[in-house]
């Protein structure tokens, strides 16, 4: 959300799911949003049958490709390379907004001067993209009507995650598809709450609603309302961060509420080590999660079923979740967990229910400030609502007024991943989920019709490299990164192009974070987990 | 019997559909997914269909764990909570606030993540509080 942020001032999906309906023409870059997001696909199927084109670059041929109009075949960590391309065939022919970026936006020099210099001839060699499908690509993006941009962590899990953001942003700025029905940069949340854990300040820089915590009034204005005469205003440390400063010896207590980090992060092995390590671990979960395995304090919180609150979904619509039966066993409300360790620590706190706590957050956050619960009831609203009156905001920077003011061009040049392949690991390997499971696979993999569906991991491979390896379908194969090591069963297919081979993380007894690689943004601190290098061996 | 009905949202990705969770005397026994859910509009995918199955799962954790002698073994909630508060309390006091680590949810609701980062930052006074939002 960095990327966006810097570029537009809010990191947030621009538009609506709803709107996608009447795009003219979608772009979807690094998202397999059949698999990941069902429910988004629908719309942009919708969009199809009224007309729509629909663009797909992804370095693997997912479902949504299958249904494209033009889909190209990028390789891994390429993305800023093939955008580039794209604007300078914008450029050269003429097809920028140029009212829309004068009037509503800046800095646009330095990267035009960038873009100019681009040589489509290198591009396609760096890409493994015709120069004709990135001109088709480009020329179809960049024509009449309305054109949505949709991506997904295909996008953002790469060392240069928030120069991949800033170019998409670059890209519909340069064709004046913001602030308007049917256009939007539109990044996909993968988790249910993703966009509310933000939005709550569970993130090292901010409180709720993206208020610095280095700034002094936002400082002191939580300070008075948490009864406290001070508040720290050194950012924090983010995961990645916690992990090295375990091993530094700096970080002696982690408390971890329904995460996974050892299947869910990069190079596991690793992380365990520093779990293993610290003095204190507390998780608190509703399964005995491969983390929790390695915890000092197991605390059983309640699932989705059992709890009231809110959600908020990728599109920032605030929803009501409600209880439909009591906690399992003795597992205890998650709020009175917290709650009640705060008290024995010696920091009062006395809510009596999740809507007392909703509304001191909108009390404290400016684009919750007319959210309460009776407003929740039918179909939510969407953040930003400043008042009781206001009726939620279904597009953002309507009319071209940036939540920053001008919306920021950022002039970027094509880095190769952080690691690439070579002689010893001549593999690409990718990473993402199938269609029956959800990331750690703690909840899905104890679903049994969910696990029905697909019960086991495997490596998707393409055909001649299945047979350099003399492989078939099931047949069990090694697989090793500068990392780590593990076994799975080979899956053929043409989804994968030669050289590339991808794998779901949701199975943690074949774990492909052990391979995956941690070098992460130096920005948004988000690890490379979409392209690492492998070599493969037949067991 | 007591059947209910009660209108909820998804808890898998990010769509945001709403559905009735179904239940027959405390227990769950299906989905319904709802006509005027904003994103769903009455559809629902294979997860969101199944999303009750896992919550009554006999791999639940029923009780709080506390690490002894190497095992996690039971415990109540009062030895849980005290040895939590007294393990966090002293840890503050010896190597300063900023060597205690939150990690939130995505998983979660808003009030959780809220208070859990109030906690962080009034109680034990750092900043280090992030969420798996990156992975």
């Amino acid at each position: 959300m960095a990327g966006l942020a810097a570029s537009f001032g809010s990191g947030a999906m621009t538009n609506s799911l709803v709107d996608l309906e009447g795009s003219d023409t979608i772009f979807i870059i690094g998202s397999n949003t059949a698999t990941s997001h069902p429910l988004v696909a629908t719309r942009i199927l919708r969009a199809r049958e009224n007309g729509a084109k629909i663009l797909v670059a992804d370095p693997r041929k997912n479902q949504i490709a299958d249904l494209s109009h033009l889909y190209v075949r990028h390789r891994p960590g390429t993305d800023v390379a093939l955008l580039n391309g794209m604007m300078k065939v914008i450029l050269d022919e003429r097809l920028e907004d140029t009212d829309f970026i004068k009037k509503k936006t800046e800095a646009y020099d330095a990267f035009k001067n960038l873009i100019e210099k681009v040589d489509l001839d290198a591009v396609s060699k760096i890409c493994g993209v015709s120069v004709e499908d990135i001109k088709t690509l480009a020329l179809t993006y960049a024509r009449e009507g309305s054109s949505a941009i949709v991506y997904c962590m295909g996008i953002t899990q790469h060392t240069n995650g928030v120069s991949n953001v800033k170019s998409l942003a670059n890209l519909a700025m340069l064709t004046g598809n913001l602030g308007k029905p049917g256009t939007g940069v539109n990044p996909l949340r993968g988790q249910n709450n993703v966009q509310g854990a933000c939005d709550m300040g569970s993130l090292p820089d901010v409180y709720t609603g993206y208020q610095s915590v280095t700034l002094g009034a936002a400082n002191k204005k939580f300070a008075d309302a948490w009864g406290v005469p001070e508040l720290p205003t050194k950012v924090g440390l983010t995961i990645p961060e916690l992990m090295s400063g375990i091993e530094k010896d700096e970080v002696k207590a982690l408390w971890v509420m329904g995460e996974n980090p050892v299947v869910s992060d990069p190079d596991a092995n690793h992380v365990i080590k520093a779990l293993e390590k610290i003095d204190l671990l507390i998780v608190q979960d509703i399964f005995l999660s491969a983390t929790a395995k390695l915890a000092d304090v197991v605390l059983p919180g309640v699932s989705f079923a059992e709890k009231d609150g809110t959600f908020v979904n990728t599109e920032r619509r605030v929803m009501r979740v409600r209880k439909a039966i009591e906690p399992v066993g003795e597992s205890h409300q998650d709020w009175k967990i917290i709650q009640d360790i705060s008290n024995l620590f010696g920091y009062q706190m006395n809510y009596d229910s999740p809507e007392a706590i909703f509304k001191e957050i909108a009390e404290l956050t400016p684009s919750y400030a007319g959210i309460t619960y009776e407003r929740l009831e039918g179909q939510g609203i969407q953040w930003p609502c400043p008042s009781l009156a206001h009726p939620g905001t279904p597009i953002l920077h309507t009319d071209g007024n940036f939540a920053r003011g001008k919306g920021m061009f950022h002039a970027i040049d094509y880095k190769p991943p952080a690691e690439v392949i070579d002689e010893e690991y001549p593999f690409w390997m990718t990473t993402g989920r199938v269609y029956a499971h959800y990331h750690t696979g703690t909840m899905t993999r104890r679903s049994k019709s969910l696990n029905f569906e697909v019960s086991q991991g495997f490596i998707e491979i393409n055909p001649a490299d299945a047979k350099t390896f003399d492989v078939k379908d099931g047949h069990r194969i090694k697989i090793n990164s500068r990392r780590g090591e593990i076994e799975t069963r080979v899956k053929i297919t043409k989804r994968v192009e030669k050289g590339v081979v991808f794998m779901p993380f949701h199975f943690e007894e074949m774990n492909v974070n052990k391979l995956t690689n941690p070098a992460y943004d130096p920005i948004a601190k988000i690890p490379e987990l979409k392209v690492c290098a492998v070599k493969l061996e037949k067991v | 019997m007591d059947y209910k009905n009660t209108l909820t949202t998804c808890t898998y990705c990010g769509c945001g559909c709403n559905f009735f969770l179904e239940s027959l005397d405390g227990r769950l026994t299906g989905t319904i997914p709802c006509k005027t859910g904003p994103v769903n509009e009455g559809k629902l995918c294979i997860k969101g269909w199944n999303a009750h199955e896992f919550v009554q799962s006999d791999e639940r954790l029923k009780k709080p764990l506390l690490r002894k002698d190497g095992e996690l073994v039971e415990v109540s909630w009062d030895e849980a909570l005290d040895f939590t508060a007294t393990r966090l309390k002293e840890i503050q006091k010896t190597n300063g606030p900023d060597a205690i680590g939150f990690c939130a949810s995505a998983k979660v609701t808003n009030e959780e993540n809220y208070i859990m980062q109030k906690f962080a930052r009034a109680g034990v006074g750092t900043n280090s509080v992030d969420h798996c939002a990156r992975l």
